[in-house]
Formats: structure tokens, C-alpha cells, sequence
């Protein structure tokens, strides 16, 4: 017997095995971010002072890494709809671009980084940058996790395009639920940590 | 297999992966088939069980003849840890921690979700594997290296972690290395249970056998899929928390450390800002539906040996899985009545206390339902019925003694003492593992194609039932007297502690024996492989699907794919040919064409 619904849905749940998953999946990374959010909540609510995010961090460059995000949300639906509509070359130029925004993303906030360093604004300085580091940095953890994921469809894991088209077609589907999820986070992210 | 090229290759994919020739490997070791994965996790998880409680037996001494110098394994624990066999408070500690994390999260969860789960689920619901077979690999191997950092801890410098299996902070940021490897320890078990929740509820809710609705799961199903939900929602708080900590110690953070902390005489380095309530928040998010993910497929296990045993359907199955469901809904907002004496304030203390009071209701009505199941049956009682019926009231003692710690009044003179460790105890151990053992007498013919011994079950069952009376039932006497639950000298030093002290020692000959008695069970396990009686699928004459299945199933698990007819318990239908009527059996002729 193999195992059913990897590729169709099943009727009456409307969904196959992949999709849930990554819902599941998703879901646990809501927690997992939640009480982080959380945490910072308690310790800013608790906190005797607080510096204004703006004043550390640099508003301009956290904006334009925001738009880069959201651009690369973008190019992400595109390479799935690429699939969709059976055009290969360019789902292979989408996710590249994808791939490509990523890295910029990246570069950006490696650049922020050492400009803290460099400021000696370390986590260990007070509870506003420790957060900072924490949450930003576990963020980053997840481009990179998303990059490489990304990277494999884009290239050796492309070859199921041509042996097992749909399940491919479901797999970067939920990549792209994922990579948009990584980008939400990011939303939430810069107004607590840059604007408020 | 996803990368298969040649039109030969993809051929032969089609054909499906029972055509593969496996090597040794993967067969038994890197297995992606759920009855493999779940006989590892089981064994892998009782190894656990035996050493963290070989760690209590060790500490049992200490309690019970403080000072005294271990009789012959005293030499071997190292002079660092017990010089001239007399254990070191500091020792104590790190057994008491490591004892907590062991049996809890390498212990009873991974047995009750990682080897039942994994077993039976796929099973009854009539699926070829679990939706994931890579994933289920990757989730026992993650479990494995957790396990494996866990134990090497002890190696560490300064030993093991040493702080409670809670980790309070700031304790635990100032602790010995050993805290930094149970955090990377539990961040590979979190990581392995989420993969593993994932898969579950995947599979119970996608590859149930057609006809099989959701009123139809047997109620087995219904407890690892809730409990499922809990880990995959409780455990990434708990991660979170994790890494700050992690943060805190290797870094250099402050998110749980207060200014000001002194420590031996010596201001620490710390930024301050932080806050020790932050980590009991973030770690009892975890824990306290970790208490559910313990005893709610042990309450599955017990369901379906009662319904078994008894002939009859279980009593009020929809009010079961009713309350399973609130239960696991109301396990998220209950936590902080672990923190009543932290100063959070009363007006948390009596949301708390409320919600408390408020999920005691569902765990009655399963336990009640369970309790009325047995009325008018014609009961049966092989060894695993033993272990079920000795769940009932055992369950029950460890629920009702918790209601006076769930009141924030009363839990003032309790928190801390060893009223508390009878409390939960009583919930876990003569509670959750005997209803474990339950499961293992009562699906190992599945496995094997063989029952276990019934004598040497017996001897086990009675053994180890009245053992785990007789250490756990001291400590109530002992709580209620005001001993604090971490002092290594079972409180020698304490002039309110004199007069039950004597009962420290019955505990700990009871620990004893328990370890004694479980000598049988480790023989009669390993004895009844080979030697155990040959049995026919269905030994016990039971209903749901994987008594449909050949024993041991073969790959894909059914000969022909099942097809679902009817409810889970059918057992004693009035009419029918045998009291027993099978999910898989076709009403003749069918009334009702079975639906997906």
C-alpha cells in the first residue's frame, strides 16, 4: 500500500498531507515567536527605562530591508504560479530573484550588525539590545533555513519537475507558505524593534 | 527516490517501496517504517525509564540514610561525587534534576507518544505507514542525540544539570556547564517531539481508512492526536525560553536575571533588567500541558483495554472525547497555578485557581466514564487488565490529591513539600507507567506474534503495584508534615521533620522493591520473543483495525486495504455471531455504503 494524499487532496479534509503539515508547522512557529514577543513584552513592561528603538537602530535600513522582504514575498508567489501555469524557465528565474532578495536581506542586517558591534552594542548591554540580537538573529536563522530550501528547488531538487510534477509543484507551495511566514514575522518585527 | 530519472527508475518507484530490497540498516536502524520507529522509540524510552530510575534509587538512599556510606556501588560513583561512598548534596542535586528531565522527557513521553503513538496509531486507523516516513526518522534520531547529550552531561564539568528539572532561573543561568548541555539536550527533544506532532496529526486526520469518520476513531486515536496538538503548540514557548537562557549563560544577557544578584559575596555581571518569573511563565506554558501530554494516551491505552476486557462499549463515548478535547483546550490556561507563592498577585492567582478548578471536571468525567465502563460487564483479567484496573484508582488519587494544591490557599503550606512529589507521582507513576505496561502486555502479541508470559506478568503487576503504594504514600504523610521536597537529608536538620522521618526509609525499601520486581518484566520481555506463546492476530478478540492486521504486520501494514463499517467498540451486539464485531466487518448484506 502506499501512503495516500501526498499529491491529491483528500475529499473530505479538502487539504493533502503536505499542506497540513506545513499549516502545522507554521503554526507551532507562531508559538515559538509568540513567546518571544511575549517575553519582551513582560520584561519592557517591567523595565524602569527603555530606549526608543530609533534612537539605536537605523530606521532607513531596516525600512529598505522590510521592502526587500516583501519584494521576495512577491517573487515567491510568482515562482509558484510559474509552476502553475507550466513555465519552468520562469519559476527558475523567480526563485532566483527570491533567493537573490534573501541574500540582500541578509547583507543588509550583516551590515547593521557590525555596525552595532563596532558601537559595542552587545546583547550583554541591556535587556532592549539583548532582545534585539535574540529575535533578529533567530529571524536570520530562518532566512538562512529558508534560503536553503529554496536553493535545493531552485536546483537539484528541480529535476522532480520533470518525474513527479505535481508533488514538486506542492513541495515549492509550501516552501513559499513558509518563506511568506518568515516575512510576517519580519512585519511584526521591525515597527517593535526599530519604530516603537 | 525523488530524484529517479530514467523511465526504468520511475517505474520502479511506482511500483512502491515495499519491492525495495532494505539492507541491515535500514531495516532496523535508519527504519522509515512506523512499527520499527515505534519499537525504537519504546525500547530506546524504557532503557531511559530504567537508568532515571536507577538515578532515584541512588537518591532514595541519601534520603533515607543520610551520611551513611553506599554499600558497594558507593566506591564507583567517583570521589568528586561521593567521597568514600558517602553522596555529596551537590551530587543529590544533579541526580534530582537529571532524574525529573529523564523520566519525563526521555522516559514516559516518548514511550506513551513516541513508541505507542507510533505502533498502534497508524494501525487503528487502518494507514499503510505515517504521512511522513522521513520526518518519523529524522524525529526518533533527534530524540536519540537528545538523549545522548542528556546523559553525557554527567561528564560535564561540575556533572550534570543541577538546578531542578524546571530550571529556574537565576539559579540556572549561574549553574555549573552541565545546565548549558541539558538546554542544547532539550532543544534536539523539542525539535524531535514537533516533527513528531506534525506527523501524527497529519496522519490521524489524513490517512484514516475510508469510512473511518472521526466519531468512529477509537479513543486511542482521539488522546495521541489531542495530545499531538500539545506539543506541537506547548513545547516552542518552552524552546523560546531555551534559547534565552542560553543566551543569558553564553552570552551574557540579562532576560532572567534581576539587577543586584550577589553571589558569594561577589556582585555578578550582569546588566540586570531581567526577570526570574519570565522563565516559570514561558517554562510552565510547556509544562503544564506536558502533564497532559503524560497522562492522556495513557488514558487512550486504558480505554481500549477496558473495552476489550470488559465486553461491552466503552460507557459515553462521545462525552470522552468531548472532555479529551476541552481538557487539551483548557491545559493552555491553567500553568501559573504552579507560581501561587511567586508574588505574581491574587488576582492572577484566582484567574488560575479558577481555571484549575474548571479542567478537574473533564478529567472526571473521562475517569468516571472509564469507572462506569466496568458496570455489567462480563470482565476478563489478563495480565494487561491487571495494570488497567490498577490505573483507575491510582489516577484517581493523583487527581484528587491535586485539587488542594490547585486552591491558592492551601498550596501555600503544600508548595514545595513532599506532598507535592505523592501528588504528581501518583499521576505518573502508579498511574501513567502502569497503564504503559498496560500497552505493552496488551500489543506485544501484536508485534511479535507472541503474548507475554502471564505468571512472571502477574508477579510484575503485583510487585510493582503495591511497591509503588508504598513509596508514594509516605510522602503524603510526609508533605503534610512541612518537609521540603529538595533537602539530600530527607530533613535530618528540621526539628518539624523528627517525627516522619522513619517514614523516608519505608519509601525507599519501596523504591527497591520496585526495581526488584521489575526484573521480571525486563526477563519476561526479552524471554517472550522467542519462548511466549503463539497467538493468532486477534488474542484478545478485540474490534478496531490493527487486530485486522497479520502479527507482526508486514510492510504497508494490511494484506487487503481495510474498509470501516461501524464504531470502535462494538463489542456484545445483541444478534450478532460472536461478541465481538470487527470495524473492518461488512454488515451482510451493508446497509450503509461506507463513506470517505
Amino acid at each position: 500500500m502506499e501512503i495516500p494524499y501526498t499529491v491529491a487532496e483528500r475529499p473530505d479534509t479538502g487539504l493533502n498531507n503536505v499542506k497540513l503539515g506545513i499549516w502545522l508547522f507554521l503554526a507551532s512557529e507562531v508559538m515559538l515567536f509568540g513567546g518571544l514577543f511575549s517575553a519582551y513584552i513582560l520584561l519592557r513592561m517591567g523595565a524602569t527605562e527603555w530606549p526608543l528603538g530609533s534612537t539605536l537602530l537605523n530606521v532607513p535600513i531596516g525600512t529598505f530591508n522590510t521592502a526587500v522582504l516583501i519584494g521576495s514575498s512577491v517573487t515567491m508567489v510568482m515562482a509558484h504560479a510559474s509552476l502553475k501555469l507550466g513555465n519552468f524557465d520562469k519559476f527558475r528565474l523567480y526563485m532566483g530573484l527570491t533567493i537573490l532578495l534573501a541574500f540582500t536581506f541578509l547583507g543588509v542586517k550583516g551590515y547593521e550588525y557590525w555596525e552595532k558591534i563596532t558601537h559595542d552594542h552587545l546583547p550583554a548591554q541591556n535587556t532592549y539590545l539583548a532582545i534585539y540580537w535574540t529575535l533578529t538573529g533567530l529571524h536570520g536563522l530562518h532566512i538562512v533555513g529558508g534560503i536553503i530550501v529554496n536553493s535545493y528547488f531552485w536546483g537539484p531538487g528541480s529535476a522532480m519537475w520533470r518525474t513527479k510534477r505535481e508533488q514538486f509543484i506542492n513541495r515549492v507551495e509550501a516552501a513559499g507558505l513558509y518563506w511568506h511566514f518568515v516575512d510576517l514575522v519580519w512585519i511584526f518585527l521591525f515597527p517593535v524593534l526599530y519604530l516603537l | 527516490m525523488e530524484n529517479v530519472t530514467t523511465a526504468e527508475q520511475i517505474a520502479h518507484a511506482e511500483h512502491g517501496h515495499e519491492e525495495h530490497e532494505l539492507s541491515f540498516l535500514q531495516t532496523y536502524v535508519f527504519s522509515q517504517d512506523h512499527k520499527v520507529i515505534g519499537i525504537q522509540y519504546a525500547v530506546t524510552a524504557m532503557l531511559f525509564l530504567l537508568f532515571g530510575f536507577s538515578l532515584m534509587m541512588l537518591m532514595r538512599w541519601s534520603l533515607a540514610f543520610p551520611g551513611a556510606s553506599l554499600p558497594v556501588i558507593g566506591n564507583l560513583l567517583g570521589q568528586t561525587n561521593a567521597p568514600g561512598g558517602i553522596m555529596l548534596p551537590e551530587f543529590y542535586n544533579q541526580l534530582g534534576a537529571m532524574h525529573g528531565t529523564i523520566m519525563v522527557f526521555l522516559g514516559v513521553v516518548p514511550l506513551a507518544v513516541g513508541g505507542f503513538g507510533n505502533f498502534v496509531l497508524p494501525l487503528q486507523i487502518g494507514a499503510p505507514d505515517m504521512a511522513f516516513p522521513k520526518l518519523n526518522m529524522f524525529s526518533y534520531w533527534a530524540f536519540f542525540l537528545g538523549g545522548v547529550v542528556m546523559i553525557a552531561s554527567f561528564f560535564a564539568p561540575g556533572g550534570a544539570a543541577n538546578s531542578g528539572w524546571t530550571s529556574y532561573a537565576p539559579l540556572s543561568v549561574i549553574a555549573t556547564q552541565g545546565q548549558t548541555w541539558w538546554l542544547i539536550g532539550m532543544i534536539f527533544l523539542i525539535t524531535s517531539s514537533l516533527l513528531g506532532a506534525i506527523n501524527f496529526i497529519v496522519t490521524a486526520i489524513q490517512l484514516r481508512a475510508p469510512g473511518l469518520s472521526f466519531m468512529r476513531l477509537p479513543f486511542f486515536v482521539w488522546a495521541q492526536l489531542v495530545t499531538a496538538f500539545l506539543l506541537l503548540l506547548a513545547f516552542p514557548p518552552l524552546e523560546a525560553a531555551g534559547v534565552l537562557q542560553l543566551m543569558d549563560r553564553l552570552v551574557g544577557t540579562s532576560f532572567f536575571m534581576p539587577a543586584g544578584l550577589v553571589v558569594t559575596d561577589q556582585p555578578l555581571e550582569y546588566s540586570g533588567g531581567g526577570s526570574p518569573l519570565l522563565w516559570q511563565h514561558l517554562f510552565w506554558f510547556l509544562a503544564h500541558p506536558e502533564v497532559y501530554v503524560l497522562i492522556l494516551p495513557a488514558m487512550g491505552i486504558v480505554a481500549e483495554i477496558v473495552a476489550t476486557n470488559t465486553r461491552k462499549p466503552l460507557w459515553g463515548y462521545k462525552a470522552l472525547v468531548g472532555s479529551l478535547v476541552f481538557l487539551g483546550f483548557m491545559s493552555f490556561v491553567v500553568w501559573a497555578h504552579h507560581m501561587f507563592m511567586t508574588g505574581m498577585g491574587t488576582t492572577m492567582s484566582s484567574f488560575f485557581q479558577t481555571t484549575t478548578m474548571i479542567i478537574s471536571i473533564p478529567s472526571v468525567v473521562i475517569l468516571s466514564a472509564l469507572f462506569i465502563s466496568l458496570y455489567g460487564g462480563s470482565i476478563r483479567f489478563p495480565v494487561p487488565m491487571l495494570f488497567a484496573l490498577a490505573f483507575l484508582p491510582m489516577f484517581g488519587i493523583g487527581g484528587l490529591t491535586g485539587l488542594p494544591l490547585g486552591l491558592s490557599a492551601p498550596d501555600l503550606h503544600f508548595h514545595d513539600t513532599y506532598y507535592v512529589i505523592g501528588h504528581f507521582h501518583y499521576v505518573v507513576a502508579p498511574g501513567t507507567i502502569l497503564a504503559l505496561f498496560a500497552g505493552i502486555y496488551h500489543w506485544y502479541p501484536k508485534a511479535t506474534g507472541r503474548v507475554m508470559n502471564e505468571l512472571l506478568g502477574k508477579i510484575h503487576f503485583w510487585g510493582s503495584f503495591i511497591a509503588m503504594n508504598v513509596v508514594f504514600m509516605p510522602m503524603f504523610i510526609t508533605g503534610l508534615a512541612g518537609v521540603n521536597r529538595r533537602l539530600y537529608d530527607g530533613g535530618l536538620e528540621y526539628a518539624h521533620a523528627q517525627d516522619v522521618l522513619g517514614w523516608n526509609v519505608v519509601s525507599s525499601y519501596g523504591a527497591w522493591a520496585l526495581g526488584f520486581f521489575q526484573i521480571f518484566f525486563i526477563f519476561n520481555f526479552f524471554w517472550s520473543i522467542r519462548h511466549g506463546k503463539q497467538v493468532d492476530d486477534n488474542p484478545w478478540k478485540a474490534t478496531t483495525l490493527e487486530w485486522q492486521a497479520p502479527s507482526p504486520p508486514p510492510h504497508g501494514n494490511f494484506t487487503t486495504p481495510p474498509e470501516v463499517h461501524r464504531g470502535p467498540y462494538e463489542y456484545s451486539v445483541p444478534g450478532a455471531a460472536t461478541d465481538f464485531t470487527m470495524q473492518g466487518q461488512a454488515s451482510d448484506p451493508d446497509p450503509e455504503p461506507a463513506q470517505v
